[in-house]
């Protein structure tokens, strides 16, 4: 599902922004202002900061703890009577933790992740596209070949040598990912080299740290901006496939995507431990794609209305 | 927030419309509400009489992973065994109630020193394709089994016959196993040493025989549909990977017209709730499991379905006894086992009424007599107790509480047995546990290896009946010792056994071992496995047993009791 | 056009290359063996399986045998499934996954396409909003979530159609497919409206509409063709993927295509199976880019062979 869903931003941006003029700091300011008038970016916005919140502060609010099951209410409905207020799972332990709990792992494994192919795919982007010529078609070689690599296969295998834990899912998913920033950052930078501007500071003499500097980097941050907005769920729902398979993040501890798996197999059973968490994930997805869409239009200025 | 609740309205619509259905008081029915069964009458060869067998005679059967292989020699696990034994048969079989009862061969002798068996086969044994069953085709299959080259997973359960080990090692030709055709049909074997289950293994896969011409033409492919020739009651039909494997009748099969069932198709499930959900749609009328998270929804709405039987299984934990912190720390070892409530954890984790246990061999042998165990007779206070003052023994208290890894490999329930584990060291003991949950394949090396494990998720389903199958894994030369238990007390006792031809003593002798491995607390038995699987109620001829074997010839669907009163309650098995 | 066909074919040599010596390695990298059983094997049988499957070679030794075997297109014997060879059993498993996956796309293209033009006319209006919010419950709801609602729903509630398993028939392709297409038309009604909004926005639209073009004539005649562009790089790897199976959709409805053999091929260490199924989806995936390249020209004149040389996609 998600080795089809993955290049999706990838190409659509390459190509969007080929023609993009090039933006000034002031831009950006014209940017947010768009960005604020667009309902539905500001509304995935207020969600996403609500549910950063609630994740955080949500488990200090109540009683239970998300390892110790309540043995005298497992698998009961959500009710304000046992305090249970998103009910209990299977094992009697507090739904309501344990979705806030699963919330934290889920975003922070979607925000780091996307971070470490960030980190990967810009500077490696940025050196293929900077040197160009040779060292560009051997790093460009070797993308593709990892490219033809079933994404999925490429992270069970990581899981499986490196065994399991939390950390190692961020460097694992981040570690397939970067191949669609590094595409981007190089084509960007590719265009960005030869443009008039940057041909203009290099006669006057700017530095090639400054060129890089003002001109480069200013430009690629639109790019990487929205790039980490619509990576983030992706992420997250990668998480959520390998928590099917068994492989996800280790007990106690839980994810949205293990919930969601957890509930799905009680789904007549106990249909609120499916829902909330469901509910969760879906809802945060909803918010950052919209908040992504938000700034793409946002920071194309084409599409000004 | 508008999104999120208009996702939460729709999964509730779903959700909701869902469980509707799946009330009893609903007046739709499911769509196939379980018939019952009218009342089974035998004639007089004791088979089901004609009047009350059902005219569709197909039965669907969910049969777990797809089978690895369908040669008998080369497979392993449960659903291969399942439609093996159906294609093939051994020299003994099992009745439905899981005895162990002649099978192609009809009779047999020992001779007095225990070393020599001679099998007489049945005259009227044959091969799918009409030929004879010989003697000589059992020489040439085991001949097969050992020979370096076929690489049976399974030979050890031919090691008990002479030069078979050296055989194995390559150190000598296939020729020199110690079997021979006397003549068509006398079949005669020669042990190494006395091995008093020998007769239970001859119902394991690997002792078959199967077809040497079919074999010597198609090599490993002569398994396919329209090569494979078999010797059971059924033949292969149909095979299309990882969708379904079809059998039909053997006409030659010296059984034949006891063979109700006209066509068996055995579905292969990776998911258990799927194998669940085809059950209720009306596909299956046998299943492999029971998702354990849906008893209550079973046992509220399919009862009559539901069947739940000891199985010859236990499932424990083992401590890693060549490392810290339970090298030589017995007393922190008992501590772990008493602190485990198994009331509480078979009550709300399994739920399948599995049995819970301090001892290792399950019930059910004929006269093995399991050791008495101190815990078994106290109250779960008294043992948490004596868990405490243990724990503090061992040098850990609130205040320095034992850091713990316990490890279990990727499922559903193994998740679940450890997680509750977990929480009840730390309530009852304040132990911190990191559960560590490893792929399979990961998890097995880091058991054998055992350089990072600490206590690990174990478990044994006995292979044949005899306690001997669960109490060998302790020896310290075992290949799956994976607890490192090393006591020369204990290996002694074993041998002894191994070597005793009088039962009663060596019944003695395995159960002196038991009580010293529990004794040691090498592991933390929690509970005796339960087979558990959805049978439609009208499927019959087949009787729970311990050994979980099930072959399709003695079942047979009968006929659905005329609907008069539907509010007659449903007879539960 | 020919010198750019030969030229991608030449150059797709090495990836490949490149593909089944890192797959091969990482497979081997992976702890355990795929002999390992939690029942205790014989130190003897060990040997002799591993014998006669050559695993006790050098490694080295075991990739040179390997890529000879590959090249005279043999995938050799499945580890796991003993009974079979791995082309065998990509023989069976792939047309069952070509269909479902085939049949899936298509309907992606026929719901997605229209749906992304519909709400790009009606930019933020509420229909925009309402369509743009359905398609993401595509994206938004695991398929390991949507699955077996739907069974639940139209098999065991309904009762109309089957909770699974396989057959090349209508009934039992139904919820299958739709599984497999509902994110697919998710992102491609997204992309189309991304695209769609931007080629409205262009001046040459703007031109059209200022020489009173009906609206109508703009959009097919005009828009679509450019909007399509972005669409179709998303299509080359996503049918690449869709047409190799999924395990989830396998395992929840019980089909037996080829998705499940990337996962499973992997935790079972059935090395021969899991290095077939990888090279197949790299040649796919290789193939579709290029079909790609190929059709983008097509779309777009602008676009010269040339230029798709350096670093396609």
């Amino acid at each position: 599902m998600s080795a089809a869903g993955r290049s999706q931003n990838a190409d659509a941006f390459e190509r969007a922004l080929d023609n993009r003029p090039v933006m000034g700091r002031s831009l950006y300011v014209d940017a947010w202002h768009r960005l604020l008038k667009n309902k539905a970016a500001v509304a995935g916005l207020v969600v996403l900061a609500a549910m950063a919140v609630m994740v955080v502060l949500g488990p200090m609010l109540v009683e239970w703890d998300h390892e110790i099951p309540d043995w005298d209410h497992y698998s009961s409905p959500p009710s304000l009577e046992t305090n249970h207020w998103f009910g209990t799972d299977a094992l009697g332990r507090d739904l309501f933790v344990r979705t806030m709990i699963g919330g934290q792992i889920s975003l922070l494994v979607g925000i780091v992740s996307t971070l470490v192919s960030l980190l990967i795919g810009v500077s490696y982007g940025a050196v293929a596209g900077y040197f160009g010529g040779r060292v560009d078609n051997v790093m460009m070689r070797f993308v593709d070949a990892v490219y033809a690599m079933p994404f999925m296969f490429f992270v069970i295998l990581l899981m499986v040598v490196f065994g399991r834990n939390i950390f190692l899912i961020f460097v694992a998913i981040g570690a397939v990912n970067w191949l669609d920033m590094a595409r981007i950052v190089r084509g960007q930078t590719l265009s960005l080299k030869n443009k008039d501007f940057v041909e203009a500071a290099r006669a006057s003499g700017a530095r090639q740290s400054q060129i890089i500097r003002r001109h480069i980097v200013p430009n690629l941050l639109g790019v990487v901006i929205v790039y980490v907005t619509l990576t983030i769920p992706q992420v997250i729902l990668v998480e959520s496939f390998l928590s099917f398979l068994g492989l996800g993040v280790q007990e106690p501890l839980t994810s949205w995507g293990a919930l969601v798996n957890e509930g799905a197999q009680e789904l007549e059973t106990a249909p609120w431990s499916l829902l909330f968490p469901a509910g969760f994930l879906a809802a945060t997805l909803f918010a950052f794609n919209f908040l992504g869409d938000g700034l793409r239009d946002a920071l194309d200025p084409k599409d000004r209305l | 927030m508008k999104t999120l609740f208009k996702v939460i309205a729709w999964l509730c619509v779903a959700s909701v419309v869902a469980c509707g259905g799946g009330e009893p008081q609903d007046a739709s029915p499911e769509p196939m509400a379980l018939s019952e069964p009218v009342e089974v009458t035998l004639n007089d060869q004791g088979q089901p009489s004609a009047e009350v067998l059902a005219d569709q005679q197909v039965l669907h059967r969910g049969n777990g992973e797809e089978p690895q292989t369908l040669d008998p020699h080369l497979g392993e696990g449960v659903p291969t065994t399942n439609i093996v034994i159906d294609l093939f048969e051994g020299l003994t079989t099992t009745a439905p109630d899981g005895q162990i009862v002649p099978g192609a061969a009809a009779r047999w002798n020992i001779s007095r020193d225990g070393l020599t068996y001679t099998f007489y086969l049945d005259p009227n044994g044959r091969w799918s394709n009409g030929e004879q069953v010989k003697a000589s085709d059992f020489v040439w299959s085991w001949r097969r089994v050992v020979a370096p080259e076929t690489a049976a997973t399974y030979a050890r359960m031919l090691a008990p016959v002479a030069n078979a080990e050296a055989i194995l090692a390559g150190e000598m030709p296939p020729s020199e196993l110690g079997v021979a055709a006397l003549n068509d049909l006398t079949f005669q074997v020669t042990l190494a040493s006395p091995t008093p289950y020998f007769l239970g293994l001859l119902s394991h896969p690997t002792t078959f025989a199967v077809y040497p011409p079919a074999v010597q033409a198609h090599g490993s492919g002569h398994v396919r549909p329209g090569r494979l020739v078999s010797n059971g009651a059924y033949q292969l039909h149909d095979w299309q990977v990882r969708s379904k494997i079809e059998l039909i009748p053997n006409p030659h099969y010296r059984l034949a017209e006891q063979t109700h069932i006209e066509r068996v198709v055995f579905y292969p499930f990776e998911d258990e709730n799927t194998e669940f959900t085809r059950f209720r749609a009306g596909d299956l009328g046998w299943t492999y499991q029971v998702p354990s998270a849906q008893f209550s929804w079973l046992s509220e709405n399919m009862d009559s379905a539901l069947v739940v039987s000891p199985w010859f299984g236990t499932y424990f934990f083992s401590f890693n006894l060549t490392r810290p912190p339970f090298a030589d720390n017995l007393a922190l070892r008992q501590a772990l086992s008493l602190a485990v409530d198994r009331q509480l954890l078979t009550e709300r984790v399994t739920r399948f009424g599995e049995m819970p246990t301090f001892g290792l061999v399950p019930p059910g042998l004929p006269d093995y007599e399991s050791p008495d165990i101190d815990a078994e007779n106290m109250t779960q206070a008294q043992r948490e107790a004596l868990a405490r003052s243990l724990y503090r023994q061992a040098g850990y208290s609130e205040s320095q509480p034992l850091t713990v890894e316990l490890r279990y490999n990727t499922s559903e329930n193994h998740r679940k047995i450890a997680v509750a584990v977990a929480a009840m060291w730390k309530e009852v003991l304040g132990v911190k546990t990191r559960l560590i949950n490893e792929e399979f394949r990961v998890f097995l090396q880091n058991r054998a290896q055992k350089r990072v494990t600490e206590v690990f998720r174990s478990g044994w389903i006995g292979d044949y009946q005899d306690a001997y199958t669960f109490l060998e894994l302790f020896h310290s030369d075992h290949g799956r010792n994976d607890a490192g238990y090393d006591n020369p007390i204990f290996d002694d006792l074993l041998e002894r056994a191994a070597n005793e031809r009088i039962d009663a003593r060596r019944r003695n002798l395995m159960a002196e071992a038991e009580r010293l491995l529990l004794a040691d607390q090498v592991v933390l038995p929690v509970f005796v496995y339960v087979s558990k699987r959805l049978v439609h109620p009208r499927l019959k001829g087949w009787q729970s047993n311990v050994m979980d074997r099930h072959p399709t010839r003695f079942m047979y669907w009968v006929k659905a009791k005329p609907r008069e009163d539907s509010g007659a309650e449903v007879e539960s098995n | 056009m020919l010198t750019f066909s030969i030229k991608r074919l030449i150059s797709a040599v090495p990836t490949l290359f490149l593909l089944i010596t890192v797959a091969f390695f990482l497979i081997r990298v992976a702890p355990g063996g795929p002999f390992d059983s939690e029942r205790a094997l014989m130190p003897e049988v060990e040997a002799n399986l591993a014998a006669k499957y050559h695993l006790d070679e050098p490694l080295i030794f075991q990739y040179g045998r390997y890529l000879w075997q590959i090249a005279q297109l043999d995938f050799g014997p499945s580890f796991h499934y003993l009974d079979w060879s791995v082309n065998d059993l990509i023989a069976q498993g792939w047309p069952v996954s070509l269909t479902l996956g085939g049949l899936a796309l298509v309907l992606a293209l026929l719901v997605g396409i229209p749906i992304g033009v519909w709400a790009a006319v009606n930019q933020n209006k509420a229909i925009d909003y309402t369509v743009m919010s359905v398609a993401m419950i595509g994206i938004s709801v695991p398929a390991f979530v949507m699955a077996p609602v739907l069974i639940l729903l139209f098999a065991i509630v309904l009762g109309w159609l089957p909770a699974g398993g396989w057959a090349f028939s209508f009934d039992r392709m139904v919820l299958p497919v739709l599984t497999l297409a509902l994110p697919m038309v998710a992102y491609i009604a997204r992309i189309t409206r991304g695209s769609m909004i931007e080629v409205l926005h262009s001046p040459f639209i703007r031109t059209a509409r200022a020489k009173g073009m009906p609206e109508k004539e703009i959009l097919t005649n005009h828009a679509l063709k450019p909007a399509m562009l972005p669409v179709l790089s998303y299509l080359g790897p996503a049918a690449a993927g869709v047409l190799t199976g999924s395990v989830v959709v396998e395992r929840i409805f019980t089909i037996p295509g080829i998705g499940s053999y990337f996962v499973q091929g992997a935790l079972n260490r059935d090395y021969t199976l899991v290095m077939g199924v990888v090279i197949l989806y790299g040649m796919l995936i290789i193939l579709f880019n290029f079909l790609v390249d190929l059709l983008y020209a097509w779309l777009d004149p602008r676009i010269r062979y040339e230029d798709l040389n350096e670093g396609g996609p």
